[in-house]
């Protein structure tokens, strides 16, 4: 059963993208730690980090992508997901300090130390343990997906409605995690990490490896979702977008295919979180701002929505241009950012990849439209019924 | 209860008693009761508002209503029941507009309506069997779209997914089906031989025909219910409701 | 019968103290003079008599004496008020204040003075001044005794009563006696008839004298202050509510404000118009200009600032959306998805505009005087530009909804949103009637700019806090629904107003924020939902 959803995952652009990254995933950490800082091949360390966290987003945007692509969920709440995860990983982080905290603290991070607490809070126990906070990075987002998917989906919330409560939702979220006794940190959020399993997140060789994950991780993720979208499940998923009340009378449970979906996508976006994390060294409120999720949305639409590989590709291309502009002229890049999102939605909805198959498909379409057309003529029987004439 | 109504009548597949609905005072079905029996094909006509389009809502559960009883089978409340149920009970229901999924290809939009398991996961790991195959190949044959089975559906033509449409319920295998004018934006070879699909599918299945198009109605050649301003006016057969004064003045016109 | 004939008997007694100590009393000049050798309880003793005097002319030297600048001259022991002049001391006459010479310090002894002969000073001179001839004195002198009541005052100010004549200083010595009867030796029955004249009073200040006065107080009594001050209390927790209503009806006003242009924009035409923010923080920029242009050119003009401001934004705002439905929107109609993120991208460009234009930092928006202050209203304070805002968007409401009713243009936006090819075949040229319509809403969230600029900081950013809970009140009202719009304002500004003291500004936004999202669930089309087949397609 799972072979056969893996086999039926891995078709020909999905085998490519995946042989892309496991390539860059061996080769980008050779280059930083295998060849001496003055060759020509050498990438440095923080080009490592910023690629690991386009990486990251690349994965954000295809969670979501699996959504709002194949689902016609358009959520503008994805950020917060990611946000959880980043956080329940910064909460193993903080735990992994120690005793090391400018105050020195063994058991309480420093924020609580400055804020007089005297104990941990319940939800910060366990979170030492490295599989235990990599468990809430999945339960966290996905619990959250599963209780705001059951109400809504359950409701029929749908279309701009469910954007705008998505939207709703980070920005309670954003609001509740500037409060200093959320517990969180409040606005510095959590930072000043010195180890993960051990290895120190500074050192060239931790941040390769975490380059290398966030490639691997990538690639499963995108196995997975290529799976969903090729199952008859996927082509179900593709019905509720297009046509949901014929999906509806088909005696499908449209809830429940959206819960599963928006679940999944959301615990892919904490697992992208949680990666971006360590790689960045700090996770803040600002992750839950809704003009960040937004962003999710336009790298998602630049790349083309509804294919996989797009979100990925639009991903990197954005976050390389933001990396680009607000380095070369800080100020011309909202301005660049606007009427990407102008620009998209006006002239390219489809997206890169999403034009580019659908030129190349309708090319195809077109010679099998001309054969069937060939094939008509040739056999006009093909019309059984005759009695109509 | 149930029993009771079997008990003094014959038995029936789909029994409306006294529904009534309004939406914000306006009163779209107005104590509306009909019988379908099994095997039957019934043709519905009215003018627009009749609430012809809002009974079909109420049967599949897309509308609650007011008040009365829609009764499946002689036992099940359907107005308990949410659009899914009822699919899965043996209803099928075709749009006054065609509804197939446009970014699938004719194959895919039947394979999807098979009536197998429709859970998340059964979905997931759902694979083409020989048997399910068979099925589809049968129904593109009925349906006339065989040659063009892996063409998008957005792409055929609108009679085409009319017909790709009733496949779909088809491939449901309803103990009813629901047609909500099939026939509009037909031409007339086209409009003939739905009628001819319709008399085929309806041998072994109950089937209710919502339509405007008398000439179809005609060539059904079935009892024909006619519905004004929420409620029955009159029913039996064409030339017997057409003839019906009522009739004339609310629906044909003289 | 007996309570009466005692309490007529202490009344004649009382009056009789006062016409003694006056008839008694020494010439306010030697009573200084004991002051100078008098040890503490001496000291209340003859401020007492120089209180009762009732002789105005005492007031600064008893002042001077609480400060601790009344000396004594070692020489004759006459008592002067004096100030400081290098290393003399400057001599003044304790009564006529007029200079009399220096002195150096060293032949001078200052009058001791310690906490509880100031709080004797206090209600002394709270006392004579009760015999003011200029009237806002007595009433001032009435009201120190009213905060500070004490028994000793008691008889200068039921003298004092007995010859006001003015009604309302008199109200005010009714009150000020009645609360110091309470810390007196009178009969319970006066102190019972004094609780509920302090409990007429009302406020946290009567809960206060009671509070203090019931410690000494005869047990008999405790019920009768009891019940006084759970009256009290409960009137304050009733203006209490009030003033909550009224701080929610004006945070809805301000959240009427912000959605109501998008209550015709999102509400009646279905666009997803996520600059509507940036329409708001530009008709408040246009205040900014306006102000400034007023300031440099025409500063007695200030007061009409806003009522310029109002039209202008209007107008810039309107031009702007006329640009972006015509240029962006009318491509996307049908695809409410794109629409969103088309917009979000021109909120960017116009946010960042303002900034490349005016600066990341805040601007200063000035408040016309006809906005600031406040009043009292019952036991409510108002502030003007409250009042004014509520005003305003309630009229900006009205105006609206009459526009829509019955104007022509109205009739054919209605028709539009309604059966838009049914609109065209009559002859009306929807996509113009599209256009205007989206420049109306964009324009009455730029007035709406105007009056925010009064009551937020005026940045580029000021549009992204509103726009959230812009779709928040409009969707929770009903889309498409004008009365819902007003209705969700005020309803949401409220019941935050009600969380805000339980939980806090910030959770209590939270607990909004959870709240809607359920009802959204529970009624997804909002309170005034349209029901039926047409909106369902």
């Amino acid at each position: 059963m799972i072979t056969s959803f893996i086999l039926r995952a891995l078709e020909g652009r999905i085998i490519v993208a995946v042989a892309v990254l496991l390539a860059v995933a061996v080769l980008v950490p050779a280059a930083n730690l295998l060849t001496p800082p003055d060759s020509a091949l050498h990438i440095p360390t923080y080009a490592v980090s910023l690629m690991g966290k386009y990486l990251c987003y690349a994965l954000l945007a295809l969670a979501l992508d699996l959504v709002w692509g194949y689902c016609g969920i358009l959520s503008l709440g994805h950020g917060a997901f990611f946000a959880l995860g980043g956080y329940a990983m910064g909460m193993y982080l903080m735990r992994q300090i120690g005793s090391r905290g400018v105050y020195g603290n063994p058991e309480l991070p420093d924020f609580m130390v400055f804020l007089n607490w005297k104990e941990l809070p319940w939800f910060w126990h366990g979170m030492d343990m490295f599989w235990f906070a990599m468990l809430m990075v999945l339960v966290v987002p996905g619990l959250l997906a599963f209780i705001f998917g059951w109400f809504a989906f359950r409701s029929r919330v749908n279309g701009v409605y469910l954007s705008i409560i998505t939207q709703a939702m980070t920005y309670a979220l954003l609001l509740a995690f500037f409060r200093n006794d959320m517990g969180f940190g409040g606005n510095n959020g959590l930072t000043d990490y010195k180890e993960i399993l051990g290895f120190s997140v500074q050192a060239d060789g931790t941040r390769a490896v975490l380059f290398a994950l966030s490639a691997i991780m990538l690639s499963l993720c995108l196995i997975i979702s290529s799976g969903i979208v090729r199952s008859k499940f996927g082509k179900v998923l593709v019905g509720v977008r297009d046509a949901e009340s014929r999906v509806r009378f088909l005696g499908f449970r449209v809830e429940n295919i959206k819960l599963f979906t928006f679940v999944v996508s959301a615990m892919m976006a904490g697992i992208a979180g949680a990666l971006f994390v360590p790689q960045v060294g700090i996770i803040n409120p600002g992750e839950f701002a809704p003009a960040n999720s937004i962003e999710v949305v336009v790298w998602t639409a630049v790349g083309g929505r509804g294919t996989l590989i797009g979100p990925i590709i639009g991903a990197i291309l954005v976050n390389g241009g933001k990396s680009f502009f607000t380095g070369a002229f800080p100020e011309a890049w909202l301005y660049a950012l606007g009427a990407l999102f102008i620009g998209v939605t006006l002239f390219l909805p489809k997206g890169i990849v999403g034009t580019i198959q659908a030129r190349t498909s309708g090319r195809r379409a077109m010679k099998a439209a001309v054969e069937a057309e060939k094939g008509r003529t040739e056999t006009p029987a093909a019309t059984p019924i005759q009695a109509a004439e | 209860m149930n029993q009771l109504v079997s008990e003094t009548r014959p038995p029936s597949l789909l029994y409306l008693d006294g529904v009534s609905v309004s939406f914000d005072g306006f009163k779209a079905l107005n104590s509306l009761s009909f019988v379908v029996e099994p095997g039957e094909l019934r043709a519905i006509i009215g003018p627009n508002g009749a609430g012809k389009t809002t009974m079909m809502d109420i049967i599949t559960g897309k509308t609650r209503p007011d008040s009365g009883r829609v009764l499946f089978e002689d036992t099940i409340d359907l107005t308990r029941k949410d659009e899914a149920d009822i699919a899965q009970l043996g209803i099928g229901r075709k749009f006054q507009k065609p509804t197939v999924f446009e970014s699938h290809t004719v194959w895919d939009n039947l394979e999807l309506a098979l009536n197998r398991k429709r859970g998340v996961f059964a979905t997931l790991f759902y694979r083409l069997t020989s048997e399910d195959k068979a099925r589809i190949e049968e129904i593109m044959t009925t349906i006339r779209l065989t040659h063009r089975r892996d063409e998008l559906a957005a792409n055929l033509s609108h009679g085409q997914k009319q017909w790709l449409e009733i496949g779909m319920l088809l491939a449901q295998e309803p103990k009813l089906l629901l047609v909500d004018e099939p026939v509009a934006g037909m031409t007339d070879a086209e409009t003939a031989e739905t009628a001819i699909l319709l008399r085929e599918i309806a041998k072994t299945r109950s089937v209710v025909v919502v339509e405007h198009d008398m000439g179809f109605i005609r060539d059904l050649g079935v009892k024909v219910t006619c519905l004004a301003e929420g409620s029955v006016l009159a029913e039996g057969s064409i030339d017997f409701v057409s003839s019906d004064p009522k009739v004339i003045e609310n629906y044909l016109g003289r | 019968m007996l309570h009466q004939f005692f309490r007529l008997i202490l009344t004649v007694f009382a009056v009789c103290a006062v016409s003694f100590t006056a008839a008694a009393q020494s010439d306010p000049k030697t009573l200084f003079n004991e002051l100078g050798k008098a040890d503490f309880k001496q000291a209340e003793v003859l401020i007492g008599q120089l209180a009762a005097s009732g002789d105005p002319r005492v007031v600064p030297a008893l002042e001077a004496f609480s400060e601790g600048d009344l000396y004594a001259r070692k020489s004759d022991g006459a008592v002067f008020i004096t100030k400081a002049s290098g290393a003399n001391l400057a001599l003044i006459d304790p009564l006529s204040g007029e200079t009399a010479g220096e002195a150096p310090k060293g032949a001078m002894n200052k009058l001791k003075i310690n906490n509880s002969l100031r709080r004797v000073i206090r209600s002394a001179l709270g006392g004579l001044t009760l015999l003011s001839p200029d009237r806002n004195v007595r009433l001032e002198a009435a009201d120190a005794v009213l905060r500070s009541p004490s028994a000793e005052n008691l008889d200068l100010v039921e003298a004092a009563l007995a010859k006001e004549t003015d009604r309302e200083v008199k109200a005010r010595m009714e009150e000020a006696r009645a609360a110091s009867v309470l810390s007196s030796d009178r009969s319970l029955d006066e102190k019972r008839a004094a609780i509920e004249t302090v409990a007429s009073l009302g406020g946290r200040g009567a809960v206060s004298i009671l509070m203090t006065a019931s410690g000494a107080l005869d047990p008999a009594l405790k019920p009768d202050v009891d019940r006084a001050i759970g009256k009290i209390e409960s009137t304050l927790a009733f203006w209490d509510m009030g003033q909550n209503i009224w701080y929610g009806v004006s945070l809805g006003s301000v959240l009427l404000l912000a959605a109501i242009g998008l209550a015709i924009t999102f509400g009646v035409m279905g666009i997803i118009n996520m600059a509507h923010g940036e329409m708001v923080m530009i008709g408040a920029y246009a205040t900014f200009m306006v102000q400034e242009v007023i300031r440099t050119s025409a500063p007695h003009l200030f007061d009409w600032s806003l009522a310029i401001a109002v039209p202008v934004a209007f107008l810039i705002t309107g031009a702007i959306g006329l640009v972006i439905e015509r240029g962006v929107i009318r491509f996307l109609y049908g695809r409410p998805l794109e629409t969103l993120l088309a917009t979000w991208g021109i909120s960017l460009i116009l946010q960042q505009l303002i900034r490349t234009i005016f600066g990341p930092t805040n601007r200063e928006v000035g408040n016309p005087s006809w906005m600031s202050g406040s009043f009292p209203l019952g036991g409510l304070s108002i502030t003007w530009n409250r009042l004014w805002i509520v005003a305003f968007s309630l009229s900006i409401f009205f105006g609206l909804l009459l526009l829509m009713k019955r104007s022509a243009f109205g009739l054919q936006m209605r028709a539009v949103t309604q059966n838009r090819r049914m609109a065209s075949s009559m002859g009306i040229r929807t996509a113009w009637v599209d256009a205007f319509t989206f420049a109306l809403g964009s324009g009455i969230a730029g007035i709406a700019g105007v009056a925010l600029s009064q009551i937020d900081n005026v940045s580029p950013n000021l549009g992204q806090s509103y726009i959230i809970d812009s779709f928040m009140v409009v969707v929770f009202g009903g889309v498409g629904n004008l009365w819902g719009t007003l209705v969700g304002a005020l309803s949401l500004g409220v019941l935050n107003k009600f969380l805000e003291p339980s939980v806090g500004a910030v959770l209590g936004k939270i607990l909004v924020l959870v709240l809607i999202i359920l009802f959204i669930q529970k009624r997804p089309r909002g309170l005034f939902a349209l029901k039926g087949r047409a909106i369902e397609a």
